[in-house]
């Protein structure tokens, strides 16, 4: 059996009980770091689990995935992922083929930063609309390509009166907040010319004991050192009364 | 004479730019150098050496640092001093993509040809090359000496040999460009637009000198069979009689750019740069096309060109258009003679050289207008066929090495350089074993880089003769899909793209309209998204979300796959790619470059293993004039080379031959050639264009090619491209 298991928002803790035990009976542990960013290393989760746990890339999984999913045939084989296995993964395509080949699958469910937010910034998860990942630009022969889906995805949520939740880029580094808002105004500049001004939350390490939250017009929230991965990056829609109380009394921002 | 080249280059009425063309050993080399020296730019001691453009050597009998392409001079035509702006343009049609750029920078050009061989196929290629730049010729028929004495034809024959050369340079001016040819750019020996000489022995005539010293054809004659060559170039000085003909019948640069910045430049012509190019407005906005760079010591890059528009001046920022970097002019020069003179600024319709241009490459337009439309891009009338790999001798030359490697690059766009840091290994291709020679001759004798190279090596195409698809090609998350056919795409087009006549620059509505014309369907030439090295790729697919943004990354992947086709990695042509559907992750991150790009990369791959993957060699044209009696010998040489002979001209004694062979059988032709003909052959090279290698022998080239590049060993299938 393949089990994907979510090892939650921040390290090696944040996974469910159910899900340590999997991995203590399992007989292979794989792991991929490049969908969500914490805490955990290799040797972390090693010594925590006191088993050897392995190391996929990307391009491991993706090129390598028939040979993983014929491995878990008459093994119980399986992949972590942080925060919740399959959100924001495209982990759902191996279900799929696991499936044609006749491999059974199972997913052990963790907490996840779309749940996290929520809670962290005081908007109701009602009136989230669509989410997106802000990305840094590609070179293709030096010529730059910057990708405007995060920004459309803001424009048509704020149309439709809605919050948006943007997780950010990780490549060789972590996308940080001020990253992302420099790479959106730079959209918003060419385009719509609408985001100067408004407010934004910038959230950094969701489900840690140092996270932090911090309200502010977006130009500003490039002026805050959030620290460590991983960033997060909300653009509110307008703001209910709770809502409005809990950002100014409880994040401490003082909103005009 | 600074100073009267300082004061020359503010009166554009008063400056020809000009260029010589010729068929190799016509004499063009000859001819400039005894212009120069006839101007007083060199000592005729100098010229008699004839090493003038012949840059290295001069360099170290000089000391000094010069310039190999340009140089210029100051002549006096009835009593009015001329600035005369001479850019040296390659001797082999090798360079093809060399002469073409040289136009770019001249208005006119003296078209040379041999009186004896007459007009060659060089010659021909040469000519329409100006042509097509609106670049008026003038003819000088040369070494008229070796007519009289070496072929001793009498007066009667003499005139009636120069007629018939004339007739046919002027009938290739009316099949290459009927409309500038009923406009007077017919050659005329009696408006003096055609002149007559012996470079070598430094005199010419024309019928205006006719007139004006009472030298004509029969004193020419006469002169010559006493082999009075001195007294000769006394009465008719070859710079006097050609320098003459040339500021009388070619334009000044107000004239020329008026009448060819039409050809050369597609922008909106109610623009201010327009405007100021189309009145060579020394006062308008900076338009400067780049021609040339080359290294000095000294100063390091100089670009050379032509300024269309406005003013140099020292500390000027210039935007080098397409690099979205601004440059600022650190030096800018006029030629004197060969030397580069500095100067505090130079005005429109002028040849120049400027330092700290350090992101231009040849064919860039550098200008103050960010939003000006760029110049046409210099058409290359040929394309690389051949690679040899270079390695430095000396591990200490290796970081010089890939400087001069990619100097070389920069220089002469023809010549593809592919570096690889890890081995050492560095790839040259070119468009011949001769022009591959040059370059490195170039590496080890001006550069002092001692090298050693590989054998050389042809580089082949890929192309499809069937039609297949659609494939689906997905992308390695799974989450990508696209949708993908391929199929010969028509030969016109392909000839239109190569030939640079039709790009994506062009605007949209004639680019349909031109493809249509070339037999494309109308609603696939309203689909063209790309054009690209010979190859079109075409969406058909409607109202896709997100498609816009992946296009870049779509294209690519297109890219990736003609830039190394699936048989065996050589540049694919000819192919038809269409997108018929797509479908993409809403998140971006999950459609970046590393899942778009290899999907679509595969899919066509899969798309061209499907029906008829095929490969095509390069052809090389060969002309031949060898006397009678060596007729049999050159029929073997070409028949053991898997050659076609397509015609031959008999005329006197000698014969022509014209074939077809590829390049891949032409290695070591010049000395095969010789010993078969007892050195009696005179003969040139042309580029063939490309035919698909002999069925029985594709899987044999295609497997040599693979273990070339390491590539497994294995006729590749489209299942390999294609997952489950
Ligand atoms: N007899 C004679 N030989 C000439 C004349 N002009 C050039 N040549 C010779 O023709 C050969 C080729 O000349 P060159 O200028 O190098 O030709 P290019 O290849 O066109 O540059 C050289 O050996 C010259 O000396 C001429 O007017 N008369």
């Amino acid at each position: 059996m393949l089990i994907f298991i979510g090892m939650g928002l921040y390290n090696e803790k944040d996974i469910s009980i159910k899900g340590f035990e999997a991995v203590k009976n399992a007989d292979v542990v794989y792991v991929e770091f490049y969908t969500h960013k914490g805490a955990w290393s290799l040797e972390r989760l090693n010594d925590f689990f006191g088993r050897e746990v392995k190391e996929l890339k990307r391009e491991d999984l993706e090129e390598r995935a028939e040979e993983i999913i014929g491995e878990a045939r008459d093994k119980n084989v399986i992949i972590l992922s942080g925060g919740d296995a399959m959100v924001s993964t495209t982990h759902v395509d191996l279900r799929i083929r696991a499936k044609r080949m006749g491999v059974e699958t199972k997913v052990i469910h963790a907490s996840s930063i779309i749940s996290a937010i929520p809670g962290l910034t005081g908007l109701q998860n009602y009136r989230f609309g669509k989410s997106a990942t802000v990305v840094y630009p590609y070179f293709i022969n030096g010529r730059k390509i910057l990708p405007e889906t995060p920004y459309n995805v803001v424009l048509e949520n704020l149309r439709n009166d809605a919050h948006t939740m943007l997780f950010l880029d990780i490549r060789e580094k972590c996308m940080t907040i001020g990253e992302a808002v420099e790479i959106l105004l730079e959209i918003d500049r060419k385009r719509d010319k609408i985001l100067s001004g408004k407010l934004a939350i910038g959230v950094a390490r969701a489900g840690s004991e140092d996270a932090l939250v911090i309200a502010d017009v977006i130009e500003k929230l490039k002026n805050y050192d959030f620290g460590d991965p991983p960033h997060t990056l909300v653009i509110p829609a307008s703001l209910h009364v709770i809502e409005e109380e809990y950002i100014k009394e409880v994040i401490g921002a003082s909103l005009r | 004479m600074v100073e009267k080249v300082k004061t020359l280059m503010y009166k554009p009425e008063r400056i020809r730019n000009i260029g010589i063309v010729a068929h190799i050993d016509h004499g063009k080399t000859t001819l400039s150098d005894n212009l120069l020296a006839g101007a007083g730019m060199i000592s005729e001691e100098l010229a008699g050496k004839q090493l003038f453009l012949d840059f290295y050597e001069l360099e170290q009998i000089r000391g000094i640092t010069i310039n190999a392409a340009n140089v210029s001079m100051v002549h006096e035509f009835e009593g009015e001093e001329y600035l005369i702006n001479l850019i040296d343009t390659p001797g082999h049609v090798d360079f093809g993509g060399d002469v073409t750029r040289a136009m770019r920078a001249v208005d006119g050009a003296i078209v040379v040809v041999d009186a004896v061989e007459g007009v060659m196929p060089q010659t021909e290629t040469v000519l329409r090359q100006a042509l097509r730049e609106n670049v008026k010729p003038v003819l000088f028929i040369n070494k008229i000496d070796r007519m009289i004495n070496e072929l001793k034809v009498d007066k009667e024959e003499m005139q009636k040999r120069l007629a018939k050369v004339i007739a046919s340079v002027n009938n290739l001016i009316r099949s290459m460009n009927k409309e500038k040819y009923e406009a007077g750019w017919r050659v005329d020996p009696t408006n003096g637009s055609v002149a007559f000489g012996s470079a070598l022995y430094n005199w010419a005539i024309s019928v205006p000198w006719m007139q004006k010293s009472g030298i004509g054809f029969n004193e020419v004659y006469n002169y010559c069979q006493k082999n009075n060559m001195k007294e000769l170039a006394k009465l008719c000085p070859l710079h006097k009689v050609v320098l003459n003909m040339v500021v009388k019948h070619l334009p000044n640069p107000i004239e020329a750019q008026r009448d060819r910045l039409k050809v050369i430049w597609k922008g909106d012509f109610e623009s201010d740069v327009a405007k100021s190019m189309m009145s060579c407005d020394p006062e308008g906005p900076v338009a400067f096309m780049i021609t040339d760079i080359d290294v000095d010591p000294h100063a390091g890059e100089v670009a050379t060109g032509r300024l269309f528009s406005g003013t140099l001046r020292r500390g000027m920022e210039l935007y080098i258009l397409g690099t979205n970097k601004v440059n600022r002019v650190q030096q800018v020069g006029v030629y004197m003679g060969p030397e580069r003179i500095e100067v505090e600024e130079i005005p429109a319709g002028n040849i120049a050289a400027v330092v700290g241009l350090r992101d231009a490459i040849v064919g860039t337009t550098a200008t103050t207008e960010p939003e000006m439309t760029p110049f046409e891009e210099i058409r290359h009338t040929s394309e690389p066929v051949v690679t040899i790999a270079v390695e430095a001798e000396n591990t200490k030359d290796l970081p010089r090495l890939i400087e001069v490697l990619r100097q070389i690059s920069k220089e002469d766009p023809t010549v593809k350089v592919e570096i690889n840091e890890e081995t050492g290994e560095h790839l040259i291709s070119g468009m011949g074993e001769l022009h591959l020679e040059i370059i490195t001759h170039k590496i080890r004798v001006d550069k002092g880089i001692p090298i050693t190279t590989s054998p050389p090596i042809v580089v082949y195409r890929e192309t499809v003769m069937g039609q297949a698809g659609p494939v689906e090609g997905k992308s390695p998350n799974r989450h990508n899909r696209f949708y993908i056919t391929v199929e010969p795409l028509e030969n016109k087009v392909v000839e239109l793209i190569r030939s640079g006549e039709i790009s994506m620059k062009t605007p949209e509505g004639e680019r349909r309209r031109i493809l249509e014309e070339a037999g494309m369907d109308k609603e696939e030439a309203r689909n063209v998204v790309d054009l690209y090295e010979g190859n079109a790729f075409l969406n058909m697919t409607k109202g896709i979300q997100h498609l816009q943004e992946a296009m870049e990354l779509i294209l690519e992947g297109f890219h990736e796959a003609v830039r190394g086709g699936p048989l065996a990695r050589e540049p694919v042509i000819g192919m038809k790619v269409k997108l018929v559907d797509v479908k993409l992750h809403e998140d971006a991150v999950h459609r970046g470059p590393a899942q778009v790009i290899p999907a679509v990369r595969s899919a066509i791959f899969a798309a061209m293993l499907s029906d008829k993957p095929t490969i095509l060699e390069p052809l090389q044209k060969l002309f031949i004039t060898v006397p009678q009696q060596y007729l049999g010998a050159v029929t073997r040489e070409i028949q053991s080379r898997r050659g076609q002979i397509l015609e031959m001209e008999q005329e006197g004694e000698m014969i022509t031959v014209k074939a077809l062979a590829p390049v891949a059988e032409m290695f070591g032709f010049a000395g095969d050639i010789r010993s078969a003909t007892e050195g009696r052959a005179l003969w040139a090279t042309e580029h063939g264009g490309f035919a698909p290698v002999p069925q029985n022998m594709q899987d044999e080239v295609v497997l040599k090619i693979r273990e070339r590049k390491g590539l497994k060993l294995e006729i590749p299938k489209a299942s390999d491209y294609m997952s489950l």
